[in-house]
């Protein structure tokens, strides 16, 4: 029984869905009651998450972890899982797809990630990961009407049936050659003369690569980011990430780490081909969820580039990276929600031209996030590119950190296309400017923290410092 | 006669595996292929994972094995849903004409 209490927060959520499952069955109509429920639970998951001891537990023969990466990691998803349900309540609304599915579906898939993120055991990971998956499958092809949001689904499941597939192919190699399916005895029977268990990392990279979408294991992102419903592209630019990447620093730093001068040029040519493939193939675009798509398949690359460099420091600069990207991304879909008039939904980059004289309090929270998005100082996108660059310099990783620099360059082009687009462009009819409550918090409270990041830095650096892997 | 041994059958789920990649990349027909073709790699998987169990003389593997069973036919569920409602709003699932999200 004492085990139980370190799960309550999975216990607690998998309860919640299940009788909102119910109830939505009893009560007709009842869109509004269950996503007020929602929320309200991720905010009391979140609560028993906090309530968490701080310090490193095992349970259930050692398949489970409970320790200050996962606690961390956890509250993120939870937080921005509620922050996405938040700010999209108008689009969902007017886009007819506020169906009782769809909060619950949300829900499960989040309990999906929660699971990834703490498990210790090829088989935990593997079952919460499709449960996320599953999900996922669903929410893409939510709009069931909508050719392009089926079509968006389908590509999404095939092409993530398939690299769940070469993950598991990965996870029964690494099993069979090192005997255990447990983490910490996977790390202890590794060693670089098993060919077999080499191969197996590389499936699992794979797999992993595809979920983060970095190159060359992109193709999914852009085609799912432009045809699903915007709520759930918001969904999926924020929250699977925290999850993928909590578990892609799980598996190179505790399993794979004997591993590490053989998978380390895999994380870099991810890393470098990302960055790349995200500044340059963005330049073209016109349509702004498929902008959004390209955008964070070079935030990804950044990422990669901090796991690369296989020291504490470049871990936690990961992290950091990693939030700061969700808070920015957060702003930029709430602006992205605003685009609306006559309950039609706008999604292209001219739609935006001369935004600043209809609407300038929303251009300049756009300017902001741009900005930041594109790295310039001394908004928070800065410092979050900042860190990264400092932990690969440390590491003598110079090379990549070039790249970094040089691409960071090429990327700013896009953005500050848009800001031209916003502010020096021909006025065109303003957009309605009836949103609602969440909306404004979330964009509100986003384009603040990014601006006001730099003066008090070290509340989240004294928190992620905790985290320490190995 | 040579004794067939873990080899074989860590061969044989290669030569499967292989098939269910080949099937999502060379087929242009019908998207229902592809879900075979996800199918036969979750088998060679578990072809794999049992094979090993009984080399290793270790359950974890075969249990491993009824969850990815059960996993695969949830996917299963799930990618026929996906596939009847593209269906009735496209009126096809040739796989060439699944297309109109590009750029």
């Amino acid at each position: 029984m004492q085990t139980l209490y370190f799960i309550l927060p999975e216990l607690f959520l998998s309860i919640t869905i299940m009788s909102l499952l119910l109830l939505g069955v009893f009560i007709k109509k009842s869109f509004k009651l269950i996503s007020l429920l929602t929320n309200l639970s991720l905010i009391f998951a979140i609560a028993l998450t906090l309530n968490q001891p701080n310090e490193i537990i095992k349970i259930f023969n050692d398949s489970y972890i409970i320790d200050p990466l996962s606690i961390f990691m956890k509250v993120l998803t939870m937080l921005f899982c509620f922050f996405v349900l938040f700010s999209s309540k108008d689009y969902i609304k007017s886009n007819n797809i506020d169906k009782i599915e769809y909060p619950i579906i949300i829900l499960a898939s989040t309990l999906g990630m929660i699971l990834m993120i703490s498990s210790y055991d090829l088989i935990i990971f593997y079952l919460g990961l499709e449960l996320q998956s599953l999900c996922l499958y669903i929410l893409a092809s939510f709009k069931r009407n909508d050719e392009r949001s089926t079509e968006a689904g389908l590509k999404y499941f095939v092409l993530s049936a398939l690299s769940s597939g070469l993950l598991l192919y990965g996870c029964s190699l690494v099993y069979g050659f090192t005997g255990s399916t447990n983490f910490e005895i996977i790390s202890t029977n590794l060693n670089e003369s098993n060919t077999g268990a080499v191969f197996g990392i590389v499936f699992i990279i794979v797999g992993l690569a595809f979920k983060v979408s970095a190159v060359p294991f992109h193709m999914w992102t852009p085609d799912v980011y432009e045809g699903s419903p915007t709520s759930v592209t918001s969904f999926f630019a924020l929250v699977p990430k925290i999850a993928a990447i909590s578990v892609f620093i799980r598996f190179m730093y505790v399993p794979f780490l004997n591993m590490f001068s053989q998978w380390q040029t895999i994380i870099v040519f991810l890393s470098i081909a990302s960055m790349i493939l995200g500044a340059v193939a963005a330049i073209g675009q016109t349509n702004i969820k498929r902008l959004m798509a390209y955008s964070s398949i070079g935030h990804m690359g950044y990422a990669l580039a901090g796991l690369a460099t296989g020291t504490n420091l470049g871990i936690q600069s990961t992290i950091i990276y990693l939030t700061i990207y969700l808070v920015m991304n957060l702003g930029a879909f709430g602006c992205i929600f605003m685009m609306k008039r006559e309950n039609i939904y706008y999604e292209n980059i001219n739609d935006l031209s001369g935004l600043s004289k209809n609407h300038p309090m929303m251009a300049l929270s756009f300017l902001i996030i741009l900005f930041s998005l594109a790295g310039i100082p001394p908004l928070a996108g800065f410092f979050a590119k900042f860190y990264v660059f400092v932990s690969v310099v440390e590491a003598k990783m110079y090379f990549l950190a070039v790249i970094g620099l040089v691409t960071t360059v090429i990327s700013a082009f896009y953005y500050l296309r848009i800001i031209k687009i916003i502010y020096f462009d021909k006025p065109k009819k303003p957009f309605e400017t009836n949103y609602d409550l969440g909306l404004k918090i979330s964009l509100i409270m986003s384009s603040i923290l990014i601006l006001i990041y730099f003066i008090y830095p070290s509340i989240l650096i004294d928190t992620i410092s905790s985290i320490l892997i190995y | 006669m040579t004794e067939i041994g873990l080899g074989h059958y860590l061969t044989l789920a290669a030569i499967i595996f292989t098939i269910g990649i080949i099937g999502i990349f060379l087929n242009r027909k019908n998207v229902i292929i592809i879900l075979m073709s996800i199918e036969l790699i979750l088998l060679s998987v578990n072809i794999n994972l049992v094979s090993f169990s009984i080399y290793l003389q270790d359950l974890v593997g075969q249990v491993f094995t009824m969850f990815i069973l059960t996993v695969a036919a949830a996917e299963a569920a799930v990618g026929l849903a996906i596939i009847v409602i593209y269906y009735k709003n496209k009126g096809s699932i040739n796989v060439e004409q699944i297309s109109s999200l590009k750029g």
